[in-house]
């Protein structure tokens, strides 16, 4: 016969909740998410809330391919061959389904650090003597040894983890994501560990896409011209082929430069992120640095990067949030309104948190009597997590990042003379760099000026 | 004699405090916990047992992330399917989840209630930390 220790749960507390819980149906975790993400269908689908010129991208392929198919290809069956439809409807499809899986999947976001995990990790951070709140705190790291170099782990202070190695907060997005690449505003998501493989896919096949129609419609002006009648005509018959080599002469060498770009990354397992910060490239100090991440083997990277297990999504979007006990949570939902005056751009992510406090369903029944244990936990782990991000000025939800990190802009110049707008390469760190924006880029430089220090 | 407990008790229980098992990157960025023994544990648990639960879920998720064969085949079939594969079929990585969560729902019942203790799964927690959850013992002849 056990002989139970614990205090019972008092059924009639638990039997009637109070009114305001009773109206409240239960939620699903997208719908409290504290980044900034957009979600459909229920959860299904996750994008970033910029979707930046992906409604561009989307309309150049589908006008291009649409020329394509409508002009030319009616001509080239008839004088050529009847696979060049078939060959260029393959391609067509490849670029679509990879561009809206770039876009649609989740990246390899992180969840935000629960309240208690938090509270453990600042104590376990010795606080620097003399810090007072009228400044920021240093950026707190954490030294790790991969593969025989050292690497220092940064502490996320809007995440409140310190993150793994290879991963960024995207401050567009407003998440820590592992194997961050870069933000794109071209397929309007960021491009991380969970999703790089599909915005490979899509570049390489939108370099053959592209060169494919490219090919195409010289061939069919060709054939027309050929017929005597000189190429103006041509051009004055078939205007969609004109259209269509503009488009794809002026982008085919910005994606097969991006592709190419690319591939090297794949092949030696870097991350743009990390290429442009030149973590690996061992410029500085004359160290003996290299890429602690790579197998030292061309073929085993690539197989790694594109083709290795397909990691599970972290943030569980249409998971239910646990129905927290008014008794556990109206202790807590006092304390919030303090933490908003605070100007903490991280109370939104803290109130999420708090709403997901305990996903277990044991933790979340608590007895009466055992109440006032368990709240001093909860109301003390956020005057921990509140101050620490204090000193920070408060910032518009434009800016994001929380802490010492300003943004980093990456710009690809790209040699479109139609659009101006430029392939940026949004990476945030967590490293005080100056605002630098780089203006042009060649893919094939490898030797990079070292325009950024390697993370020491 | 020490008090056992249930996993249903424990939902009565009062919760003591949590520990928290961080991840060991020294071998990268696969997911590995530290084995490390945690000082809160010492009156509870015994820290074989406890290092044999954390290396079993460190060969569970090595076994998941595992670059061989089979994951190569899944990946190439993904690719030739323009990745649309991926809506149909349950990845492996996805069947080693479902795994380590029945594992650790067997360690819960079988060694760690019956302590006043809780593991929750890592997915939870974003593969980020194995959370411990020590309940309040106020057994008097406790051990």
């Amino acid at each position: 016969m056990k002989n139970r220790e614990y205090q019972q749960i008092d059924p009639q507390a638990l039997a009637t909740p109070p009114p305001d819980h009773t109206s409240r149906r239960l939620r699903r975790k997208w719908e409290v998410f504290p980044g900034k993400n957009r979600f459909c269908c229920e959860g299904r689908i996750i994008a970033a809330r910029q979707s930046g010129v992906l409604p561009l991208t989307l309309a150049l392929i589908l006008l291009t391919s649409g020329l394509f198919f409508i002009f030319d290809c009616p001509y080239l069956v008839q004088n050529l061959t009847g696979c060049i439809p078939a060959i260029g409807g393959v391609l067509f499809v490849f670029v679509m389904v990879s561009l809206l899986q770039t876009s649609f999947t989740d990246p390899g976001i992180l969840p935000r650090a629960t309240p208690e995990e938090a509270a453990d990790v600042e104590k376990q951070i010795d606080n620097p003597t003399g810090s007072s709140s009228s400044y920021r705190p240093p950026p707190r790291t954490k030294e790790v040894v991969i593969n025989q170099q050292v690497v220092k782990l940064k502490y996320c202070f809007t995440c409140k983890i310190f993150r793994p190695p290879r991963t960024s907060h995207c401050s567009l997005c407003d998440n820590c994501v592992e194997r961050f690449d870069h933000h794109c505003p071209w397929v309007g998501n960021c491009v991380g560990k969970r999703n790089y493989r599909f915005f490979y896919a899509f570049i390489v096949s939108l370099s053959f896409l592209t060169t494919f129609i490219f090919a195409c419609a010289t061939t069919h002006l060709a054939l027309r011209s050929r017929g005597g009648n000189g190429l103006v005509i041509a051009l004055q018959e078939s205007p969609a082929s004109a259209l269509e080599l503009v488009v794809c002469f002026f982008s085919v060498w910005s994606i097969l430069g991006l592709s190419g770009f690319h591939t090297y990354l794949v092949a030696a397992n870097l991350t743009t992120n990390e290429d442009i910060k030149g973590s690996w490239s061992g410029k500085s100090g004359g160290e003996d640095v290299g890429n602690p991440y790579s197998y030292n083997s061309i073929i085993k990277n690539c197989c790694s990067v594109l083709c290795g297990p397909m990691p599970p999504s972290l943030i569980d979007r249409r998971g239910f949030v646990p129905s927290d006990d008014s008794v556990q949570t109206s202790p807590v939902e006092i304390q919030l309104p303090a933490a908003k005056n605070d100007k903490n751009m991280c109370t939104q992510g803290t109130k999420g948190l708090l709403e997901t406090a305990s996903r277990s369903p044991l933790l979340t029944s608590s007895c009466p009597q055992a109440k006032p244990q368990a709240m001093p936990a909860v109301l003390e782990t956020l005057p921990e997590i509140v101050p620490s991000p204090e000193p920070h000025p408060p910032k518009t939800t434009g800016g994001r990042q929380s802490t010492n990190t300003p943004h980093k802009h990456h710009s690809h110049h790209r040699s479109k003379a139609k659009q101006t707008t430029h392939h940026t390469h949004k990476t945030s760190n967590s490293s005080p760099r100056p605002y630098h924006s780089h203006s042009s880029r060649r893919k094939d430089s490898k030797n990079r000026d070292p325009k950024f220090s390697s993370l020491r | 004699m020490a008090e056992t407990h249930s996993l249903q008790d424990l939902r009565q229980a009062a919760v003591a405090s949590k520990v928290f098992v961080q991840r060991d990157y020294t071998s990268g960025t696969i997911c590995k916990f530290q084995i490390k023994f945690p000082a809160e544990l010492e009156s509870r648990i015994d820290k074989q047992q406890f290092e044999e639960t954390i290396q079993t879920l460190n060969n569970l998720y090595a076994e998941a992330e595992k670059l061989g064969g089979r994951s190569y085949l899944e990946g190439c079939l993904a690719c030739l399917t323009a990745y649309t594969i991926f809506l149909c079929m349950e990845t492996h990585y996805e069947k080693v989840l479902k795994k380590i969560a029945k594992y650790i729902q067997e360690q819960n019942e079988k060694i760690y209630a019956p302590l006043g203790l809780l593991l929750t799964d890592p997915i939870e927690r974003g593969l980020r930390v194995v959370e411990i959850t020590i309940f309040e013992d106020r057994s008097i002849g406790s051990r």
